[in-house]
């Protein structure tokens, strides 16, 4: 990691949250900037797009029994923004357990807001069908397990699968024609191209003994070595954690459902439970800033929530 | 029920005869019954690992976390449903051998069957 090396192993947990709001992306000078919505107003007429993730739908247990009202809170925040933005992303974990009626719910959702979904499937949104209830709903068009690129505000979108035919490492994983795939997308490129990378587990290792991250990342990471501006955007572990390294910078969304305690810090990653009544209040009151001090390009994230 | 007590039956019965009329009988009887073992799932582990059993056993896994987790066995081609809280998966170990397997949600989860 490139982050300032005063900055203790504690300090940098401290700077790992989570909310359960939207995540408003905006692309200024190829690079993209974060902020969770309600924080800021949009900067003039600059590229936007919105990120969620983590919805479970279907999800009802004790740290969050009514998902469905905090993900509709979350879109009823995006349906709000003074500027449109141009698109959502969704990264993953759509659904609790890959249920019918719980795509439905998403799509339902998710369409009130008029907005274009680009999603990528977590772990839970794969689980019948061989991952086939997600890629009919959301996947269509898509490549292998339901990983494409597009184009957009000049910028190139990559959203990866990481989730699929899981390995012993424990970890997240690419697998080998996805990684062909995106040496090969990404060949024809000019390095000044502002890359952003959508997938659900996080890309690096967050932390290796919940499997918080990919054990082929480190790969595809360097078929984008040539390039200005990478942005990494992941979800899975239900808290803002940020990092920059050289021209890449690490984004982790909060999810819109329940929190997962920060790395270690508990027994297990399972959803964390706050006292009764006081989940929107712990959801709304993250606030990171990471920034460091020896990366040449510096991502300024500061999702602030009141 | 005696019947289907296995090797020790025989002093087994004689503890069901002198344990007659209390309750130690059920509680004795059920472990009998139950010749088959189980796995639980709690904070992301499988508990006990490695499971000792014999070959014929049956090993039910039942899932006590709020998050749905699975059992999946590459060398047995076993991959289980989902199992949301609460809910079990059952798997008869009919040959010898020792078998790893791991959560296919979470296969930072570990487990191990030993089958004798």
């Amino acid at each position: 990691m490139s982050i300032d090396p005063n900055l203790q192993r504690r300090g940098f947990l401290k700077c790992m949250t989570w909310a359960g709001t939207a995540m408003v992306w905006t692309v200024a000078g190829g690079v993209p900037r974060s902020r969770l919505i309600g924080s800021a107003e949009a900067a003039g007429t600059d590229f936007t797009f919105v990120q969620i993730s983590d919805s479970h739908l279907g999800f009802d247990k004790p740290a969050n029994p009514n998902v469905t009202a905090t993900l509709q809170e979350a879109l009823d925040d995006v349906t709000k923004l003074p500027m449109q933005p141009a698109f959502m992303v969704h990264t993953g974990d759509i659904t609790h357990l890959s249920k019918p009626a719980q795509f439905d719910t998403a799509a339902q959702l998710c369409g009130g807001t008029k907005l274009t979904m680009h999603t990528v499937p977590g772990e839970h949104d794969i689980l019948e069908e061989d991952g086939k209830s997600y890629l009919n709903r959301f996947g269509k068009g898509t490549k292998g397990d339901g990983w494409y690129s597009f184009d957009a505000g000049g910028v190139h979108f990559i959203g990866l699968v990481n989730v699929v035919n899981l390995q012993g490492t424990g970890l997240g994983n690419l697998g080998h024609d996805q990684l062909e795939w995106l040496e090969d997308d990404v060949a024809h490129l000019t390095a000044s191209t502002p890359i952003v990378v959508f997938a659900h587990v996080p890309l690096w290792i967050v932390y290796q003994d919940w499997g918080w991250g990919t054990a082929d990342g480190a790969q595809a990471l360097s078929y984008l070595k040539k390039f200005g501006s990478v942005t990494v955007l992941n979800g899975h572990i239900h808290q803002t954690l940020q990092k920059v390294e050289g021209n890449v910078s690490f984004h982790t969304a909060r999810s819109t459902a329940f929190p997962q305690p920060a790395p270690g810090s508990a027994k297990s990653p399972g959803p964390m439970l706050v006292p009764a009544g006081e989940l929107k209040r712990y959801l709304g009151i993250a606030s990171v800033k990471l920034v460091s001090s020896k990366a040449p390009l510096a991502i300024v994230d500061t999702p602030l929530a009141s | 029920m005696i019947e289907t007590l296995g090797p020790g039956g025989l002093a087994r019965r004689l503890l069901l005869r002198r344990a007659l009329g209390t309750g130690i009988v059920v509680a004795i009887a059920r472990t009998a019954l139950a010749a088959d073992a189980q796995i639980v799932i709690d904070n992301f582990t499988f508990s006990p690992t490695p499971l000792i059993v014999k070959a014929g056993t049956t090993v039910t896994w039942v899932n006590h976390d709020d998050i749905p987790h699975s059992v999946v066995c590459p060398d047995l081609k076993v991959k289980s449903h989902p199992m949301d809280t609460d809910e079990t998966f059952a798997y008869k170990f009919e040959q010898a051998g020792t078998y790893d397997y791991m959560c296919g949600l979470h296969p930072h989860m570990h487990g191990q069957v030993v089958v004798t």
